[in-house]
């Protein structure tokens, strides 16, 4: 054989190590995290684990409840906001804007994506808490602003760039003959889309709205800044609270003299990496679905 | 934040070397932090470049089935989507695993595991897009798959996979996650791989978080300095796309 | 004897047949030209006779394939070497995203020519197609390059034959995505004849051309058939009458007729030919 076929045998063989290796990736991940959390998971069961709201790590208890139920209403919040506002705005920018316009939306979303979670806890800390605490006060409800409210506002702007990118991508591969049908039965232009567009597209938004979902419930740094860090159920939404990534990253540097604590920390991180990857499995395979069609 | 932004004696101060800055002290600058983040981001971009670029090219479908590529690149999706604190804490149990300190070193793992999926998933992106016929040109002449992959497919991607790399380049820039546990901070400019390194987005983290004002206000330059990283990247990555690009083939 | 003789080939994508029974010599140094319907199998029956078709997923190929007596689908046969004998013309021209040069050059560089088989393959054709018969009025000056520099020679001198040198002698350097769709097609076939092919294989050469370009590839074309065997896939049946010497004609996968071009357009013997010819189907 010529030397030049055995240097593309090689080379093939080579890249199916390379795959096997990005697919075991996801696998280590988990596996590693699992492993470390087994301790805990030894000790308490995980249902009494996750229902616990008793969090006295120096006792041994260790209850996710308040970080869980932290963590679902932070994002929650972000959703409520920003779902509406930006299928509106994905929408708008799809069937009505003027094609420059959609350019120049598409590279202010892509920056809004780039800009480091860092710079958004701050900005919230400057903007954010102060605007909730004045909001508080106007309502008679005494807050410092570092709140649920605040962590859900700066959450729904994070989420946003990735459900108006995807779901813009996803409304405008509805070919245009479905909406040329649809106007040519003398359809408005918003029943064209409503009953034509939005139905064709239904799947790619829903998973647009869990990447977003996903975006917000992963989140660390910016939430951890801002969102007030208290381990107890919050009441309303003017009350801190203090979501899973929160409890990870301010616990975990200093947590390896006790193991036990080490292993309840990596478990919320298993938990963590699962949720998320359920949900962004989850979307991405009804996106491979709409990308095939 | 423009209006509580930067201050003058904040920029007279950033560049001071060697002992930069510390999260208590009122005099500083912040250029480890500077030299650290760009440190851990090149290091990390090479890593996973060198890691990556095989496994783009590898989901062509001369290479593996289709399915296979599905499945990878689903997996590759879910690692791109999973937050980046849980690359701290893997990171973190893959430090202690390998008996390392929190270190340059570290913060490249830990950065590269965020970065890895950035990469591949953007690079294989452009490579989708390559044509067919393209391909079908090169292997007509009696070309390799590994020479058609090296000298045409490549060569076709090349704008748009400098994209890719900045892309993922920006994002491990800006991430404070997973180089929580994994870096370390320090006021020092770090001398070897093994040295604990300060990071501009722990600065920011950090320096907000003192009750100093004048430490603060370092906390503000530190996030200018990042978001003008952050913005400058971008731009380049658009003008470098457009200016390699006069090869491609549409 | 031919160069490419089919018999029996069959060729399947999954479950569904695209063509079956064929058996067939394609002559040698005449142009073949393979016409019928879209969507008959034509572009896959001229892949088959690159071995192109086993980029495609679920191909299944059956029968025998025979290129200078050896079997292409044998598992042993030597892939590269095949394609370095079987030169491919697609429908649309790809020109490699690097400079016009390099693209001529892309071929000899892969199968790491040196400089005398270089200059051997060139000196080899010249006795055929002598580069003085390439020059506008004969003249030998025309040619800047010496034989000293062979990379350089080499591209000019297939430049040439692909009828392309003068218009881009000044730019060889610059990006070949630059060029018109119509010097792009010239200078594919310029690239797939460096690799000195014994045969082209054409898929619809000129049907993403403008009628000046095409008729040039058509030009280009009748002066190769001398020296190469030329397979041409057209759906154009004017074009299958100015240029073919010999004609297979396809239908739903079938070979239903074949035969010297004369004979073939002037006394038809199957009735679906007949048809065909006079454009009743199409």
């Amino acid at each position: 054989m010529h030397w030049r076929q055995i240097k593309d045998r090689l080379s093939a063989k080579s890249m199916i190590l390379a795959v096997a290796f990005a697919n075991s990736l996801v696998l280590l991940v988990g596996l590693g995290l699992l492993i470390k959390s087994i301790p805990i998971l030894e000790k308490k069961s995980l249902f009494h684990l996750l229902l616990s709201s008793n969090w006295h790590p120096l006792r041994g208890e260790f209850g996710f409840y308040p970080f869980i139920v932290g963590t679902l209403e932070v994002t929650a919040i972000a959703m409520i906001l920003a779902v509406p506002v930006c299928l509106l705005s994905a929408i708008y920018l799809s069937e009505y804007a003027h094609h420059r316009l959609r350019e120049i939306a598409r590279i202010t979303v892509d920056i809004m994506a780039a800009i480091p979670s860092v710079i958004y806890g701050l900005w919230g800390v400057i903007v954010v808490v102060p605007f909730v605490c004045l909001l508080g006060k106007w309502l008679n409800t005494p807050t410092t602003g570092y709140s649920l409210l605040a962590g859900g506002i700066i959450l729904a702007i994070m989420a946003s760039p990735i459900i108006i990118s995807v779901s813009l991508e996803v409304l405008r591969t509805v070919p245009i003959q479905a909406r040329e049908a649809a106007l040519a039965l003398g359809t408005t232009r918003w029943e064209a889309i409503k009953h034509v567009v939005l139905r064709n597209a239904f799947h790619g938004i829903l998973s647009a709205v869990i990447l977003g979902f996903a975006r917000a419930f992963g989140e660390t740094i910016a939430v951890l800044m801002i969102v007030g860090n208290v381990p107890k159920v919050p009441t309303s939404v003017f009350d801190p609270a203090y979501p899973l990534p929160a409890l990870l990253a301010n616990n975990y540097g200093e947590m390896m003299s006790i193991p036990l604590y080490n292993s309840a920390l990596l478990l919320s991180a298993l938990i963590l990496l699962l949720v998320v990857s359920a949900f962004n499995m989850t979307a991405h395979l009804t996106l491979m679905r709409v990308e095939k069609r | 934040m423009w209006c509580r932004g930067p201050r003058l004696s904040t920029y007279q101060c950033s560049f001071k070397p060697r002992k930069a800055a510390t999260t208590s002290e009122k005099r500083g600058g912040v250029a480890n932090a500077i030299v650290g983040s760009l440190c851990l981001a090149f290091g990390a971009s090479l890593l996973s470049f060198l890691l990556g670029l095989p496994i783009a090219f590898a989901l062509q479908k001369e290479y593996i089935s289709r399915r296979l590529a599905q499945i990878t690149r689903l997996s590759l999706d879910i690692l791109w989507g999973t937050p980046s604190i849980v690359y701290g804490a893997f990171g973190f149990i893959i430090m202690v695993y390998l008996g390392l300190r929190a270190s340059l070193l570290g913060g490249i793992i830990a950065l590269t595991l965020l970065m890895l999926p950035i990469m591949v998933r953007s690079i294989d992106e452009v490579i989708r897009m390559t044509p067919p016929e393209l391909k079908e040109a090169s292997y007509a002449m009696g070309a390799t798959r590994i020479e058609t992959t090296f000298k045409v497919v490549l060569r076709q991607a090349l704008p748009g996979m400098i994209t890719g790399v900045l892309l993922a380049f920006g994002r491990g820039i800006g991430d404070a996650a997973s180089i929580l546990f994994t870096t370390g901070y320090t006021d020092y400019i770090p001398r070897s791989l093994f040295d604990p390194v300060a990071s501009l987005p722990l600065a920011v983290f950090f320096q907000v978080a003192t009750p100093i004002p004048e430490v603060q206000q370092r906390a503000y330059a530190s996030a200018l300095i990042l978001l003008i990283i952050v913005l400058l990247i971008s731009v380049v990555s658009r003008l470098l796309s457009h200016r390699y690009s006069r090869h491609i083939i549409r | 004897m031919p160069h490419i003789s089919l018999s029996n080939l069959m060729v399947a994508y999954g479950n569904q047949k695209v063509l079956q029974n064929i058996t067939v010599d394609i002559p040698n140094n005449q142009i073949t030209a393979i016409i019928g319907p879209s969507g008959c199998g034509k572009t896959t029956l001229l892949k088959t006779l690159n071995r192109l078709v086993d980029l495609y997923d679920e191909i299944r190929v059956e029968g025998e394939v025979r290129i200078d007596g050896a079997d292409i689908y044998d598992p042993k046969a030597d892939l590269l070497n095949l394609r370095k004998k079987v030169g491919f013309l697609s429908q649309k021209p790809y020109p490699l995203p690097m400079s016009i040069h390099d693209n001529i050059t892309f071929g000899p560089r892969i199968h790491r020519m040196n400089r005398k088989e270089l200059l051997d393959q060139i000196q080899e054709l010249e006795k055929h197609i002598p580069i003085d018969s390439l020059c506008p009025n004969g003249r030998q000056e025309e040619t800047r390059h010496s034989k000293t520099h062979e990379m350089a020679y080499l591209v000019e001198y297939y430049l040439r034959l692909a009828g392309l040198w003068e218009e881009v002698r000044e730019r060889l350097h610059a990006p070949a995505a630059q060029l018109s769709i119509g010097q792009q097609q010239r200078l594919a076939l310029a690239r797939a004849l460096a690799v000195e092919p014994e045969v082209i294989l054409a898929d619809e050469p000129t049907s993403a051309l403008d009628p000046i370009s095409a008729q040039l590839i058509e030009k280009q074309f009748k002066t190769l058939k001398n020296h190469y065997t030329i397979v041409v896939v057209t759906h154009i049946l004017r074009q299958a009458r100015r240029i073919a010497d010999y004609v297979i004609f396809l239908y739903l996968g079938e070979l239903v007729e074949h035969g010297p071009a004369e004979q073939f357009f002037s006394s038809p013997r199957d009735e679906r030919t007949r048809a065909y010819i006079s454009g009743e189907i199409s």
